[in-house]
């Protein structure tokens, strides 16, 4: 009607009026969302699991690692549960003497032998993995939460931008080893400080990987599209943004792992780790660390370790494997 | 340039200025006793009253900031409760700084050459052996902590090379294996950096179209590919920078060398707050200013740089 009267030539005001009044004014409601709608699309055989899947299987070190930590993770907590294990932190003595069991070389009693005191290695170097693994998953977890959220309101509302990046700024100049440093030393040492030093550092890098992707994928035209078509906001962040984020959320969380327990580590030695009295991975190897200079003791700095790097080497690679997997841009 | 040089300046400056701040306020969350050393249960409620009162620790806050801002720029960062009572913080840590900055540069140098080198090498022989060695230690070094390898290094390299255990100014050959330590990290990252460029770099139509017209290899990689080298080395320089300052700390503390790394791990044990403040203020200063230097080092080779907007994209 309006296109007839356009073509016709020049209008008067009147005219135009006149023809708007005879319009359905329903046709100038903005539309309301309709999640119906949203899922509808053409047929497609991809399926984005099944291909991370083949193309994670593919890869050999990464399944021979995948295999070797589901062992490793599954036997540190059954552990506990099998016939015959001593408790990590009983002090044994010996019936006959009546003197602590002392560094006992490795034998069939005491599998990994006893450490200075006469606690029994082999259990443990298995508590400590539960202790160093049970900071690792909560911090790899707090870190993904706080650090997904704040990235993606950092990316996607323009007006939080400029503050935010200055915030980054100020907190990305200063060393996280300084900063862990300090947390741990005003806080006093025990295993929520540790997790609350480690959560507040460790954010930060994830925080930034999704903001940067989030710039680069926000104004593509899917999602203009989606914009304009009335999608609410936390739809267009959650369906449209975060599943292009998995490969580098993975692998983030995934890498995060190793830095807690080598953090732990380090924290111990300059003496702000956990209490003595609770086994870890770091308490372990700080002890095997004290007594390194005598070469038949060094059972007890190695047997920690190579537990220790065999977990971080797993997870290492298995993160980097998953983000290639699950990278789209990789799938076929 | 200039521009971007006074809004890098502006900003570096602001950071100091919050990081001074928020250091001083969350040592003031430690408890008092602290202040005291040994002789806390020796003293009278009324004695303690007198030490805290000359310490300045019962004003308000904002007075205790202002006091320290002005303590601050007469160069005065306190004295030393326990390490060494009553002697200025500073004095303290002036002797130390010559090492631990000679340590600091020297590893620093020694990663820039090794670290292209290695990543030259992985991106000449893709796919094949040397790639795959050099690849496994880039893994090995990001992915077992720094406290446990360093660890091993100086307690097998030593015996293995017959060097010194501990650090000695007299003996040079000490230097060696700190140094070396202090860089392996680096290493890896520059590796990984210019392995990444060069790879991209070799696809490139341009180099594509030199080999086609028959450019001897050599050739190609002197007057093309390396000329942009300096891209990926100067985008890592300010992370290789920190995870120097880092690694200085333990690695100090492991050989004994008398450098400020090794300070702050000895009086974070002995719980010598002053002590703790300078050293964490000066490693963050470090921090900052190192950041700042590597960005306009950056800019000056980089002329997209200063004119990108986003900090936040490095």
């Amino acid at each position: 009607m309006i296109r007839d009267s356009i073509s016709a030539g020049p209008m008067s005001p009147e005219a135009i009026r006149a023809a708007a009044d005879g319009l359905d004014p329903a046709l100038f409601e903005p539309a309301a969302f309709d999640a119906s709608a949203g899922e509808r699309g053409g047929y497609s055989d991809y399926s984005y699991w099944r291909s991370t899947a083949r193309g994670f299987l593919k890869n050999r070190v990464a399944l021979f690692f995948l295999v070797l930590l589901v062992a490793l993770l599954a036997f540190t907590f059954v552990q506990p549960l099998l016939p015959g294990q001593k408790s990590p932190t009983k002090i044994h003595i010996d019936p006959a003497t009546g003197m602590q069991y002392r560094n006992v070389e490795p034998c069939a009693e005491f599998w990994f032998g006893t450490n200075t005191i006469g606690q029994d290695l082999w259990s443990r170097i298995w508590s400590g993995t539960r202790t160093s693994l049970m900071i690792g998953l909560i911090v790899g977890a707090v870190e993904m939460l706080v650090g997904i959220g704040f990235g993606a309101i950092w990316g996607y509302v323009r007006r939080l931008d400029g503050v935010i990046t200055e915030i980054y700024n100020v907190l990305n100049n200063i060393p996280t080893t300084i900063v862990l440093m300090l947390l741990s030393y005003i806080l006093r040492p025990s295993f929520k400080t540790m997790v609350i030093a480690m959560c507040a550092t460790g954010w930060l890098g994830l925080a930034r990987f999704v903001r940067n992707q989030i710039v680069i994928i926000r104004d593509r035209e899917y999602n203009l599209a989606s914009r304009c078509l009335g999608t609410p906001t936390r739809r267009i962040i959650l369906k449209n943004l975060l599943p292009y984020l998995v490969s580098v959320i993975m692998l983030q969380t995934a890498l995060s792992i190793p830095g807690t327990i080598g953090w732990e580590v380090f924290l111990t030695y300059i003496g702000l780790g956990l209490p003595v009295s609770i086994p870890s991975l770091g308490n372990l190897v700080n002890e095997g660390r004290q007594i390194m200079m005598s070469p038949e003791l060094r059972y007890q700095l190695l047997f920690p370790t190579v537990v220790l790097s065999m977990i971080t080497i797993s997870f290492y690679v298995l993160g980097n494997a998953f983000s290639d997997a699950s990278d789209p841009r990789n799938h076929v | 340039m200039l521009k971007y040089t006074v809004r890098r300046l502006l900003q570096s400056l602001v950071t100091l200025l919050i990081v001074v701040s928020a250091v001083f306020l969350l040592m003031r969350l430690l408890p008092i006793e602290g202040y005291f050393g040994d002789g806390y249960d020796k003293l009278s409620e009324s004695q303690r009253e007198a030490v805290l009162q000359k310490m300045g620790l019962l004003d308000p806050w904002y007075a205790q900031l202002g006091s320290f801002y002005a303590g601050l720029l007469r160069g005065d960062l306190g004295a030393s409760t326990i390490y060494r009572q009553d002697v200025p913080v500073l004095q303290v840590i002036a002797p130390r700084i010559p090492y631990s900055m000679r340590f600091g540069l020297v590893a620093i140098a020694i990663a820039l050459v090794a670290g292209l080198a290695m990543g030259v090498s992985m991106a000449k022989h893709k796919g094949r052996a040397m790639d795959k060695l050099w690849t496994g230690y880039v893994v090995f070094v990001n992915a077992v902590p720094l406290a446990v390898y360093l660890l091993f290094i100086q307690l097998y390299m030593t015996e293995l090379l017959g060097l010194p255990l501990l650090f000695d100014k007299y003996r040079p050959s000490s230097w060696i294996l700190p140094a070396l330590s202090m860089s392996l990290g680096s290493i890896a990252g520059y590796a990984m950096w210019m392995r990444r460029y060069m790879v991209d770099e070799l696809n490139k139509d341009y180099i594509r179209l030199a080999m086609a017209k028959g450019l001897p290899r050599s050739t190609i990689m002197v007057r093309h590919v390396m000329r942009n080298a300096y891209v990926p080395m100067a985008q890592y320089l300010p992370a290789s920078i920190l995870m120097t300052i880092s690694g200085s700390i333990y690695i100090e503390s492991l050989y004994s060398i008398p450098g400020m790394g090794g300070l702050l791990v000895d009086v974070i044990q002995r719980q010598d707050n002053p002590m703790v403040q300078g050293l964490v203020l000066i490693f963050s200063s470090i921090g900052i200013v190192g950041l700042f230097l590597g960005d306009l080092l950056m800019a000056l080779f980089d002329p997209r740089i200063k004119l990108a907007k986003s900090e936040a994209s490095r």
